[in-house]
């Protein structure tokens, strides 16, 4: 081999190196996939899960309320109580009359012998018959709206129904939104207590990861990196950390949303199915829920990137 | 050689092209006793110095001083002709980008390749990679790592680190070079050889400071030696 032919292959050789170089992309200055940010991501992802899962409960507690309330201020009830040598029949038939030409309301039903004895099924048993008893006959009246309806007035103009009052369930109402509120209210402390958790364990979390990092940041700050180089370049590292353990439990939390929605909802189809969903709403966590699962995973994430860039800041003056 | 003890002579041998100068340097941590006491030196441009001495003696701890990551407690310490204590932290980047530190024990970080270990320093000052892949690669040939530039630190041997490590404080061409117990984990051939490379480098222009036990290695250079003692200094020119 002649000194020209040494010398071209030395320049291939060389020109072959360079271009391997310039096309890899170079490592990130902060490593990745070590056992201790392994572990943070799944600490993030558990505590993301649970802050979702609580988000969703405290929601589907809050749409069962509003759907309570809402049911119990569209219906009123007019009673028509038995006297002596009154047809309570023909009165309550013309009470639901009064009723349904009065404005804002639906309709007027009286209900019928058998679905009082259904009613008064759990205390007096089967097998009843009501001729024997003086029962109240019982209008449902369903309003268009609590509001468009002047309860005094209807009041006044049953006054000529003998036995008739109406119950306008003020009482269970304002009973029921007090104990809805009271729920929503734990809900939210609860959602406060476990987000709360959640801001510890990825603070902590971050903590232990940066320091299996300390010799990093030890190293380039020694070879000239500012405090803001190094505070960015671990700000970036943790967001994206973050970023991935959280969105993996929102999307978990996000799959459980869905999966109770498809398996339970189907199964409330029945009589039974429907009283447990008037009292407890249909499992279906809506919009908020999802779009919260999604918020908290971003704030997890950018709790994250904080957490490492204040514990950053104060390995670098403790080393000055 | 001349005897100098640096306590008998304050402000002896400073000069105002100085790139270094202690004057009646003191440093204690927190309240402990004073591990460095009355020093006054000074490092000229392009010269050559060994620093040495019996361990605890305080040769890290002066070397933390020149790379301005202590501070003196009492004393004038002047870098580049600025005067530390009035320094902000800015300022200190800017100073410590001057001067080139190699570790005793490397100091390499083990997930990045030599090659992106050795162009941390321009990498670090925001320098795009294509700018300086020439530099580094030729550097690396110089210090006779231009076969090792894609692997790994864990892989390579005691000297190839210590080369690496050479390269990494070279690469922003230093005006001063710390280097402490750079012979400290290689074999005395390879040793001579990284000496001849650092006094290549101060025949090139750079100041070069080596902290060292190794008498038989310091007996093979005529060069100034900064002897510490129980934190004192005493200078042989």
């Amino acid at each position: 081999m002649t000194d020209a032919d040494l010398a071209h292959r030395i320049q291939v050789v060389t020109h072959r190196r360079q271009s391997r170089l310039a096309a890899r992309r170079p490592n990130q200055l902060v490593p990745e996939n070590t056992v201790s940010g392994n572990a943070l991501t799944i600490v993030i992802a558990i505590m993301s899960f649970l802050a979702c899962l609580t988000l969703g409960a405290v929601t589907l507690v809050h749409d069962a309320s509003r759907d309570w309330q809402l049911d119990v201020q569209r219906e009123i009830t007019i009673q028509v109580r038995p006297i002596d040598g009154v047809d309570t029949a023909a009165e309550a038939a013309r009470a639901a009359d009064i009723a349904r030409r009065t404005p804002g309301v639906i309709g007027a039903d009286v209900l019928e012998d058998a679905e009082n004895a259904r009613l008064l099924e759990p205390w007096l048993g089967n097998g009843l018959d009501l001729a024997d008893l003086p029962i109240p006959r019982l209008i449902v009246v369903r309003l268009a709206d609590a509001n468009a309806v002047d309860l005094d007035d209807l009041a006044a103009s049953l006054g000529d129904v003998r036995g008739a009052s109406v119950d306008d369930h003020r009482v269970w109402a304002g009973r029921l939104q007090s104990m809805a509120n009271a729920t929503v209210f734990s809900g939210v402390a609860i959602l406060g207590l476990v987000f709360v958790a959640t801001v510890l364990s990825v603070v902590f979390a971050t903590r232990g990861a940066m320091a299996s990092n300390a010799n990093v940041v030890s190293v380039l700050h020694l070879v000239g990196a500012e405090d803001g180089f190094i505070a960015r370049e671990f700000q970036r590292h943790f967001l994206l950390l973050g970023l991935r353990g959280g969105l993996i439990g929102a999307a978990a939390a996000a799959f459980l949303f869905a999966l109770l929605g498809f398996v339970l909802i189907p199964s409330m189809a029945g009589s039974e199915g429907e009283r447990v969903s008037a009292l407890f709403g249909r499992f279906a966590v809506g919009p908020i829920g999802y779009f919260g699962a999604l918020g908290i995973a971003f704030l997890v994430a950018v709790m994250t990137a904080l957490t490492s860039r204040l514990t950053v800041y104060r390995y670098l003056a403790d080393s000055e | 050689m001349a005897l100098r003890h640096s306590a008998t002579k304050p402000g002896g041998g400073g000069e105002a092209g100085d790139l270094i100068r202690f004057e009646n340097v003191g440093l204690r941590y927190g309240m402990g006793p004073e591990v460095l006491r009355d020093l006054t030196l000074n490092i000229a441009p392009g010269s050559f110095q060994f620093l040495t001495g019996p361990s605890g003696a305080g040769k890290t701890t002066l070397i933390r001083l020149f790379f301005l990551t202590l501070r003196p407690t009492r004393g004038l310490l002047s870098v580049f002709g600025r005067e530390v204590s009035s320094l902000v932290k800015s300022e200190l980047f800017s100073l410590r980008r001057r001067i080139g530190v190699v570790f005793q024990d490397f100091r390499l970080l083990d997930h990045l390749t030599t090659f992106e270990n050795v162009g941390l320093p321009l990498r670090v000052l925001g320098r795009e990679e294509s700018a300086y892949r020439a530099d580094v690669v030729e550097l690396l040939r110089w210090v006779g790592l231009g076969d090792r530039m894609h692997a790994m630190p864990p892989i390579l041997s005691g000297g190839e680190k210590q080369r690496a490590a050479i390269a990494r404080a070279l690469i922003t061409r230093p005006e001063v070079l710390l280097a402490d117990e750079p012979t400290g984990n290689v074999d005395p051939p390879l040793a001579s050889r990284l000496m001849r490379l650092f006094v290549e480098l101060n025949r090139l222009g750079t100041s070069v400071i080596i902290a060292t036990h190794d008498i038989n290695l310091m007996n093979q250079f005529d060069a100034r030696r900064l002897v510490l003692e129980e934190g004192r200094l005493t200078i042989y020119d």
